[in-house]
Order: structure tokens, then sequence, then C-alpha cells
């Protein structure tokens, strides 16, 4: 049997899952298997490994599959390496028709990458991604965990230029 | 209270809570669908069988929409059809047009369906998605381009299989059916996917290409490998098996088999298969005609009866032979006047035979295994031993029964059991003890076996189990092959039921093979005749026959190399013996040195015959092809033997003259006993002290035809023989996994690797049977000696 450390949950990660159960019940631990996630994206550079997933998966007592099946289905988990800052476009119907071309254009002229790339220096990750929910404040992005509404090229530079 | 309901004019009154798709595939109305299975939960996710339903704007799925009292509904209006039609539309959007090179090419759904809703053009002219295949293993091909997403699959494996490992990976169009990670699917039910698969997209592997469904002849048969007897239809084309796939009966197998009975039919055409007639002379094997060989059989037995006595044979036959073959086996050796005649070849223990039912069967059906609120394992990897039983267990445990193992190997299910009492393997007797003095304690019964009860210290873990068989109504206790190929399964067995009855519950054998239920009833054991009459003289059980080393032997379908406990001594006894004949469908390499006459018998599907299963249920079939080469089915070649010897009474001309005979012989004779009585000593056996061996037969070398079946051979479930031990254990050995060790026992002794895993327990190492590597040790549960090398 092989003994290898590899790097995992973290005992805060586990104790912040253990948060999240509380709140369902005792035999419904599949429950937190978004906010676990979340969790285990969070504490591992913003994306997911498989092993991080079988973890997750062990850790909630659910099959490994029914984790990939959630992982892969939202947007708002990455199972590739991403950059240090996920933005987020919206191009679904409203933010379209606020001109959301425009902001990705402008989004892939500054940043010289197209959809699901990542720049050279590892800072930003671009994604296209369906409604945010947002649609009275169209055009929206989310940067991170940070929504952006009311898009212009002009606010998308700002926003770019304060981003550590 | 029914209500009623109106389906295409006809009404109908039917149980509330019914789905309309429910109703009318009970009344014969079609309603195409894709998605819907009646074994597996409703996901109404392809839309195919939406309806008219009156009142409702929208057609409604009739897969999920419940039954309301008046309702009206129309499958073939034109509000139905159009909805039907379109999405079909939609679902051949993304499904490519290859039915020409598609396997499923004509036993498809989809091509079905299509048929009668799709339309002769497309209007769809972008482009089809297309799909990376899958690699689920050596019994299940794919091509994903070809599915639909109806998710039977994905359901399948956590409902029924109880272990998800197909899931639904992405989403909108680029959802994929699949594993994710890269794996072959582990389960032994895996195969039943292929049958659920509506379309192309998941088919039988080494079936592929072969042949096209219309070319097949269905014919029905039983499986030869567990004492289920699930219902199989076996596809043939010009003389030659192609394929198995489940006959539905809802009292045995519903709509499932195991992937054994479903693959084993591949080892059916094995290059190991023997042919022909084969006689060994001057040590070097000879080609002979049936005549020559026949002839040959029969002098050498009147030989040793001349020369020695007839009670110097040893018949030896296995339980996976039909009730035709078992009956005239004992039957020809009895005419012959040798009772030495045994089908128990895993077993060790047979003091307790007399106390042995008139036939072993369950005491509910199968069915009924689902519906009870307790049930105690002792020494059953009922997962890997009787799949489908298994799947009984583990639906009563979903419908909330508490399931107990009591096992001395934690063993891996598809449920995590209520309770599982873990202790080596020769102490299993004692936490039987520790359990019925409890038992005995509560119901302040104390009197039968009195000091063996008071000899053991009760544990908090026996009082859990016997706390749980007081507050069941009738718990049911099953013994699995650990118990029964233990050497105290007497004990073991005499505790279950007195277990049983200060718990109001009863007690259940899973017997080893196809037919061990068919086996004592015929009386191929040693001291009882047809229909359990007791045999005159009493004669020696196979380890007996064993140990004595007699001058002769007859294997009937058994290499004792895999196929029997304490093989190192079987092999001795055949070593030395001077005659050995072997009734048999494969020649195996050892069976070249032991064996001096081969007949070639018939194997599984090549004859008629009958099994009894666990429960008692007496299911004959037909051949369904010719047996292979100049092999012929077992029972012939033992009604000729039976008249070359000049025998009475083998005058039969086809199988059921046989079948009618063991019949009126059961209706004339005394009525079946039931088990017992039992007998309990004054004290447990003493333990042996140091590494012990546990004894078990992997799924896939429970028999010769499984064993020769090469897809089977390369799954995940399929082992290589190691010595598995605890993480403890291997500690105090010094050993780490994969060091090659010696494990002897007196002077025997073979080797093999180590393997650890925390489902040991104490000294007890699990080194499996069936396997040439492992036949060299004499003992199947004796203490063994582990050294590194
Ligand atoms: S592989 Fe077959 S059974 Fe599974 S979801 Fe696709 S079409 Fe359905
Ligand atoms: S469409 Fe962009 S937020 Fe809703
Ligand atoms: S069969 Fe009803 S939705 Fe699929």
């Amino acid at each position: 049997m092989m003994t290898q450390s590899k790097p995992g949950l973290s005992a805060r990660a586990k104790a912040e899952i253990d948060e999240w159960l509380k709140k369902y019940p005792a035999d419904q631990r599949r429950s937190a298997v978004i906010p676990a996630l979340h969790i285990a994206q969070d504490e591992n550079g913003g994306w997911l490994t498989t092993e991080l997933m079988n973890e997750v998966g062990d850790y909630l007592q659910i099959p490994h599959v029914a984790v990939y099946e959630v992982a892969t289905f939202y947007s708002m988990y990455e199972l590739k390496p991403v950059g240090r800052h996920k933005i987020s476009v919206c191009t679904n119907i409203s933010c379209m028709l606020a001109d959301s071309d425009g902001i990705v254009r402008c989004l892939k002229d500054r940043l010289g990458i197209e959809f699901n790339e990542t720049t050279p220096d590892g800072k930003f990750t671009l994604k296209e991604v369906e409604c945010l929910g947002a649609c009275v404040t169209a055009p929206v992005m989310l940067v991170d965990k940070t929504y952006h509404e009311k898009l212009t090229p002009e606010k998308v530079d700002h926003i770019l230029s304060e981003l550590e | 209270m029914k209500i009623e309901i109106e389906i295409d004019g006809k009404s109908f009154e039917v149980e509330p809570g019914k789905m309309i798709i429910e109703v009318a595939d009970a009344a014969g109305i079609v309603i195409p669908r894709f998605c819907y299975h009646k074994k597996l939960s409703v996901a109404a996710n392809c839309r195919m069988c939406l309806v008219d339903v009156e009142k409702s704007r929208k057609p409604l799925p009739a897969c999920a929409t419940p039954v309301t009292p008046g309702m009206v509904v129309r499958t073939r209006s034109k509000l139905a059809l159009d909805a039907q039609k379109a999405v079909m539309e939609f679902l051949l959007i993304n499904h490519p047009l290859d039915c020409p090179i598609c396997d499923q090419g004509g036993q498809c759904e989809l091509q079905d369906i299509a048929l009668g809703y799709g339309s002769d053009n497309s209007r769809y002219d972008q482009g089809k998605r297309s799909v990376k295949d899958k690699n689920l293993g050596p019994l299940i091909e794919t091509e994903m381009t070809r599915c639909i997403h109806c998710t039977r699959c994905v359901r399948f494996g956590r409902e029924i299989a109880g272990i998800s490992e197909m899931g639904s990976i992405g989403r909108g169009e680029d959802t994929e059916i699949g594993t994710y990670v890269e794996k072959s699917l582990t389960s032994e039910l895996s195969a039943n996917i292929i049958d659920l698969c509506p379309v192309g997209a998941l088919t039988n592997k080494p079936f592929r290409y072969r042949a096209r469904a219309w070319e097949l002849t269905q014919h029905s048969g039983v499986s030869p490998h567990d004492c289920v007897g699930s219902n199989l239809h076996i596809h043939t084309r010009r003389n030659a098996v192609m394929r198995v796939v489940p006959k539905e009966n809802e009292g045995i197998n519903e709509t499932w088999i195991s992937d054994r009975d479903r693959f084993s039919c591949e080892g059916l055409s094995s290059p190991e298969r023997v042919t022909s007639p084969q006689l060994k002379r001057h040590g070097q094997w000879e080609t002979v005609d049936w005549q020559t060989a026949l002839q040959t059989v029969v002098e050498a037995l009147q030989d040793v009866t001349e020369h020695h006595s007839a009670d110097r044979i040893g018949g030896i036959i296995s339980p996976n032979a039909t009730v035709e073959e078992l009956f005239l086996f004992q039957k020809l050796l009895r005419g012959m006047g040798c009772h030495n005649i045994d089908h128990r070849i895993t077993q060790t223990d047979f003091h307790y035979q007399q106390a042995m039912p008139t036939y072993p069967k369950l005491p509910v059906s199968i069915a009924d295994i689902e519906q009870q609120e307790l049930i105690v394992v002792i020494g059953g990897n009922t997962q890997h031993e009787q799949p489908l039983i298994h799947h009984r267990i583990r639906k009563a445990w979903d419908n909330g029964a508490k399931v107990i193992m009591i096992n001395p190997v934690d063993f891996e299910f598809n449920f995590t059991p209520t309770q599982t009492l873990l202790v080596e393997n020769r102490r299993l007797p004692e936490a039987l003890t520790g359990v019925t003095r409890c038992l005995a304690e509560s119901q302040q019964d104390t009197e039968i076996a009195k000091d063996l009860l008071q000899s053991v210290a009760v544990t908090p873990a026996h009082r859990e189990v016997a706390d749980a068989l007081l507050s069941a109504k009738a718990p049911l206790i099953l013994l699995g092959a650990g118990a029964q190929n233990h050497p105290q399964a007497g004990l073991m067995y005499a505790l279950a039921e007195r277990m049983a009855q200060l718990s109001n519950g009863n007690v259940g054998l899973l017997t080893a093979g196809a037919n061990a239920a068919g086996a004592w009833l015929v009386g191929a054991v040693p001291h009882r005749g047809p229909t359990g009459l007791n045999v005159s003289k009493p004669a020696l059980d196979v380890q007996r026959m064993w140990e004595s080393e007699l001058p002769a032997y007859v294997l009937f379908n058994v290499e004792p190399e895999h196929d029997c406990a304490n093989s190192a001594k079987a092999l001795k006894a055949l070593s030395q013996a001077a005659l050995v004949i072997c009734l048999t469908s494969y020649k195996t390499p050892a069976m070249e040195q032991y064996a001096d006459i081969i007949l070639p018998i018939a194997s599984f599907a090549e004859t008629p015959g009958t099994f009894i299963n666990v429960e008692g249920r007496w299911q004959s079939f037909q051949a369904a092809v010719i047996p292979k080469g100049e092999s012929r089915p077992g029972w012939k070649v033992l009604r000729v033997l039976g008249n070359l010897l000049s025998l009475d009474g083998f005058n039969y001309v086809v199988n059921t003259e046989v079948t009618d005979e063991l019949r009126s012989l059961a209706t004339t004779n005394t009525p079946e006993q039931p088990a017992g009585p039992w007998r309990y000593p004054s004290h447990l056996p003493t333990v042996s002290e140091g590494v012990e061996r546990f004894c078990y037969w992997p799924i896939y070398r429970s028999d010769s035809v499984v064993r020769h079946s090469q897809p089977l051979q390369k799954t995940p479930l399929s082992e290589t023989p190691v010595v598995t031990m605890s993480p403890q254990l291997a500690q105090r050995l010094g050993l780490e996994a994969g060091t090659e060790v010696k494990v002897s026992q007196g002077g025997d002794a073979v080797v093999l690797q180590v393997c650890i895993s925390h489902r040991m327990v104490g000294d007890t190492v699990g080194i499996a049977a069936g396997f040439l590597e492992t036949a060299g040790l004499a003992e199947s549960f004796g203490t063994v000696k582990i050294e590194r090398i």
C-alpha cells in the first residue's frame, strides 16, 4: 500500500465543511457538496483536482462520480489551473442586448487572450458564462467573487488596473 | 380504493399513485419511451412518452404523471403524436446515422421508435456533436456519440448495482455519460446496462460484431453458476452460443443477470475444451472413439471391483451437475455397490450430515428476502457468491431492514451492513455461541447446550446481534459459503438453528453451485440415497475419500485442484490412484497428470437437464446447441455406462424419464424431512494458534466454465492469488505489500505475494482457491506458516 503525502483538504477546510453540514439533516450530507467544492477550490488556488474531488466525496460519504457530476455541471468550478483572477463575462440575452460583445472584445483585447485562456503571467483567466442573475444591471461580469455591473469599456479598464 | 381512468377510450380501475405508463403497459397499450424502465426510478428526461391528457393544456409525460380519478388519456391523438414526433426529431439531431455499423442495429429501441415516429428526412443541417468513447473494461463496449442521455445506466448504478460509477458529466450540449476518470466498472451486475441502454452506446464487448440480432435463435436456459437459478435467454447461431441475456422472471432474477451468468459462455469455446474421448497409454494421451473409451472404463471399473471391492471407488460430482446427471451418477455407483458419492466438494466438515434436511431449501422465497425485517448472514460474501440473492438482501436493507454480517473478513458490500461482527475464522463458532448464550439468557431457556453456552463469555457485540434478533419478528439467518465450508460447519449450523429457535427466526443455506438442492435430493451424498432415504452402509464423504487414498476415482465435472477444499490432499490421492476417470468438459494441465481416462461431456447450454434452486424450485431446460466436438451430454454417458455394466434400470431414452423417475420417488417416499435433530458439544473445540488460512472461491474462479471465460478473467473483480492479511499481522511478520512469501502447511508450500488489507482481522489470512498457484495447500482452513523468501 502506497503512503503518499498529498496536499488534500486541510483541517481548516474540513472544519468549514462541517459548519455547512450542520445546516442539513445528518443523513443528507450530499447537500453540502456545492459549498464543500467551493471551499476545496478556494484552498487550491481556484481549481479542483480529481484527488480533491475524491476527497470531498469521501468526506461527504458520497460516490466520487456524484462529485464529478456537480463539479462539471456548474461553471463556477474549475477543473484546470486558472490565473489569480477569474473573469466571468455574461453573454446571455440581457447582457447581449446591452452590448456584452463590446465588453468581451475589450477584455480579449486588453488581456490578449481568448475565452478559457490564462494570461502568460498567470494573472487572469477569461471565461464566458450564462446569465449571472443581474440582468437589470447588464452588462455584467464577475471577477473572482465580485460583481461588476453596467459595464463600459472604460469601467473594464479601471477594474483591470485595480487588480493585483 | 381504486380509481377509474380512461386510456384510448378504454376504462381501467387502477391503484392511485400509479403512473399512466404503468397502467398502459399492463393493458398492452404501447407508449414510446427511452428513459423509463420499470425497475428504475423515474427520471422523465427523454420526453418521448408525452401523451394527451384531457384538461391539461400541454402533453404530459406518461412515465411521470400519476393517475387521477376520471383522468382521460389519449396516447395517439394528434396532440400526442405531434409531441412524440417532435421529441423524436430533437433526439435525432445529435444521434449518428450509423445503424449499419452499430451492433445495436435490429435490437435498438431508438431505431424501432424512429421507424414509427421519426421522419424520413432531417431538417437539421448543422454539425452533429461527437463524443469520445469511454473505456469501461473488458465487458462493455462504448460508442458514446450514440448516447441519448436517458440516464438509465446511471440510475442502474445508483439504484440496482449499489455502486455509482457512471455519471452525467458536464451540462447542456456538452453533457457526456461516463465515469469522468477512466475506470473499468467493478459491479458484478455491471453488464445489465447493456440491456438497459436503449441505443448502441453500451454494447456487449465480447459479442461485438459477431452476429446480427436477427441471425440469432433464442433458447431458454438456467444459469449454472449459483443456487439462484437465474433464467437466461441463450442466443445461438449455427450451433454456437453467441451471447446470453436475461430472461425475465420476477420471482428469481427479475430483469437482471450477473456478469458471471452473462459472460461465462465465452468459456465454451476455450482451447482447453476436450472434444474427444482420450486414454492415457504408457503415459501418453491418445484420442480414441467412444466405444473404446467406454469399454475401457467398464473394464477398468470391473477390475477395481474384482481386485479390491466396489467400495474402494470414490465418486465425486460437481454441485453444478444437472439433477439427471447427479441421479444417474449415484445410481451407477450404487448399482455397482459403491456408496462413496459426494458433491460437497468445497466442504470440510460432515459430522452433521444426518441432521441435514432432505435437501436444503430457503425458508422464504427469493422474492420474499426483500420483505425481511432482519437478515443475519453468517460466513458469506453474498455479493460475490450469489449476486442476485445479494441484490434482494440489499433491497431489504434499502426498505429499512437490518442486515448483520458475522464474517471472518469485512467483505466490501454495495451497502453498509447495520452491524458487522468481525472475528477470526476459527472464532466464528465462538461468536455464534456468544450470541446464542445472550439469546438463551434473555429467553430464560438455557437448558439446551448449557455447558457449551456457559463456556463462552458474552461480548457487547454478541449482545448487539442478540438484541437485533430479539426485536425482529421473524429474523432470517443465512449461512454462506464461509459457514458451510468451515471445519466447524456442523456446529455453526446447529448454533444458527438454536439462534433461530430462540428468536422465532428461520435458517437458510446459501448453497454452493447451481444444484446442491438437486444433489441432496437425488442422494449424491454417501449416507443417503434418492429422496433422502438412508443407505444401509455408511460410506465415505469427499474428504474421507481423499484421505483414504482409494485405488480408483470417478470425477464428474470436477477439477479437484481448483474446485475442491483441501486441494493438495485431493491431488495426492489422485496421483497415487491406479485409476482416475474424468467426465469433464475441460482438460487442465493437472488433469493430464492424474487422469487415466477422459470422457468429454457437454457443458453449459449443450445439455438438457434440471436444476433445483435454493428455494426448491425445479427448473428444466433444453440444450441450446449440440455438444462441442465428440462430447456427449453427461446423462447419456452415464446411461450407456450403466448399460455396459449390465446394471438394472438404465434404459432411458430421453432425459426427462430420469427426471420423472426422481419425481415419482419423491412423491411416494417419505415426506421431506426438516433439518435436525441437533446435538451440541459440551465445549467449543480447541482453537489453533498462529496464522490460519481462510479459503474462498473468488467470483470468477467458481467453476470451470467461468474460469475459462477470458473476458471475466480480465475484469477488476478477477483476482490474482495472493495472501491477504491485516496491516497488524503484516507488521508483526515484518512483511510489506508485494513481498514474496512462502506459505507452508506441513510439507506443502506455495509461493505468493503479500496483499495488505484493513478488511482482514487478527491472524486470519485470505488465500483463495480456484487457482493452480494455491492448489498445493492441503488444508483450506488450517494453520499456515508464512516466511519471507
Ligand atoms: S449510455 Fe445508453 S443507457 Fe446510458 S444514458 Fe446513454 S443512452 Fe442512456
Ligand atoms: S443575462 Fe447577463 S446577467 Fe442575466
Ligand atoms: S419515458 Fe417518459 S420522459 Fe422518458
